[in-house]
């Protein structure tokens, strides 16, 4: 795609190139914007690229969100449970919303919905 | 040889004891003095001679500065730069104290999760104080996404109180997961080397794999270091704009 326009611009122009290479990325990441609206693009700060070594770091963050969700629900459920004498309900209930609350974390850890602000932070 | 001597408390001074517990400064406490002393130093020296021209202390300053500032501003807004000594403070001090914790025999403080613990809870708190100082009661409707049929509220709410009190426990093990691990595998593999070294001239062949696999890990923890501190700041931004602006 676009072979017609590098041809035309030649190797004497690499800067013109460069400029209508630009300008259909810019395009093309407008669009994009336009299908996928609640998905932050990529520039911004949430999905800075990584070095293979950050992956790791990013890795573990996930991971820590999702285990910080269940041990937050398992650890509710469980003093509902002392307190009200509800054994296992509180226990069951809160384990699992705590288990939904931990893949919602890591969904927006990842980026892929965005946080739960109308007032989107400026960039 | 154990790869969890270098984490032990040891009292070096005791206070005596309060309802059973011994009051003590540790040799963790003398690590926080230091790390204490090597930021005020750094900053002391930054500002003490300033010029147009920075010298290379000061331009370490203004770029730390300028860091923080650049990164609370966008995830905060301006109206997030209020939150700024609190947010240069806790990268500075987490920053030193990691790479303080890297130089071998020193003390890594941020590798107890008493510590991390307690600085994500001060933002924990901070979040929590504010917002309700500033929002009031508007500051619950964080916990209520818009768009969402009255009746998914219900499974909703609870989801969200729960995403939003596992932050803490995220925050702060993260941290101090990551500065753990990082020096038992150093540790460990450093072990390998005295190991191997004593079996005779082939060990000392064998010894040359953790060796390098050493040098490199430990390039790797200065990376973490950094990294960390770096990630404790930006998400202590992130929960901040939630008690700046709760949305809705």
């Amino acid at each position: 795609m676009g072979d017609d326009a590098r041809g035309k611009s030649g190797r004497d122009h690499p800067s013109a190139d460069e400029a209508v290479l630009s300008a259909r990325l810019r395009d093309l990441g407008k669009r994009l914007g336009r299908h996928h609206p609640d998905r932050p693009s990529d520039s911004e700060p949430g999905q800075r690229p990584t070095a293979d070594t950050s992956a790791i770091a990013r890795g573990f963050r996930l991971s820590t969100e999702l285990v910080a969700g269940v041990l937050v629900g398992a650890a509710i459920g469980w003093l509902i449970d002392r307190w009200a004498g509800t054994a296992p309900l509180g226990m069951v209930v809160f384990l699992l919303l705590g288990f939904a609350a931990g893949v919602l974390n890591v969904m927006r850890a990842a980026g892929v919905v965005r946080a739960n602000t109308l007032d989107p932070p400026r960039r | 040889m154990d790869p969890i001597h270098q984490f032990q408390i040891k009292n070096l001074l005791s206070f005596g004891t309060i309802g059973g517990h011994e009051i003590a400064f540790t040799n963790s406490a003398v690590f926080m003095l230091i790390t204490l002393g090597v930021i005020t130093l750094l900053m002391i020296g930054a500002t003490s001679a300033r010029g147009l021209v920075p010298s290379r202390v000061q331009s370490l300053a203004e770029l730390s500065y300028e860091f923080i500032a650049g990164t609370l501003r966008s995830t905060a807004g301006s109206e997030g730069m209020k939150f700024f000594p609190l947010v240069f403070s806790l990268f500075m001090f987490i920053l030193a104290a990691n790479l303080i914790g890297l130089i071998p025999y020193m003390f890594t403080v941020t590798s107890h999760i008493i510590i991390t613990a307690s600085l994500a809870l001060l933002v924990f708190v901070t979040v929590l104080v504010y917002g309700f100082a500033k929002h009031g009661l508007h500051f619950f409707r964080l916990f209520v996404p818009s768009g969402i049929p009255k009746a998914m509220l219900l499974l909703v709410t609870p989801i969200e109180v729960l995403s939003f009190l596992s932050r803490p426990i995220s925050h702060s093990v993260r941290l101090f997961a990551n500065m753990l691990a990082g020096h038992i595998t150093l540790k460990v593999f450093a072990g390998f080397v005295a190991m191997l070294g004593s079996l005779g001239f082939l060990g000392w062949l064998g010894a040359v794999l953790p060796l390098g696999l050493t040098v490199a890990l430990t390039a790797l923890e200065l990376l973490v270091a950094v990294l960390q501190a770096y990630v404790f700041a930006i998400l202590t931004c992130i929960y901040l704009n939630d008690a700046i602006h709760p949305g809705h």
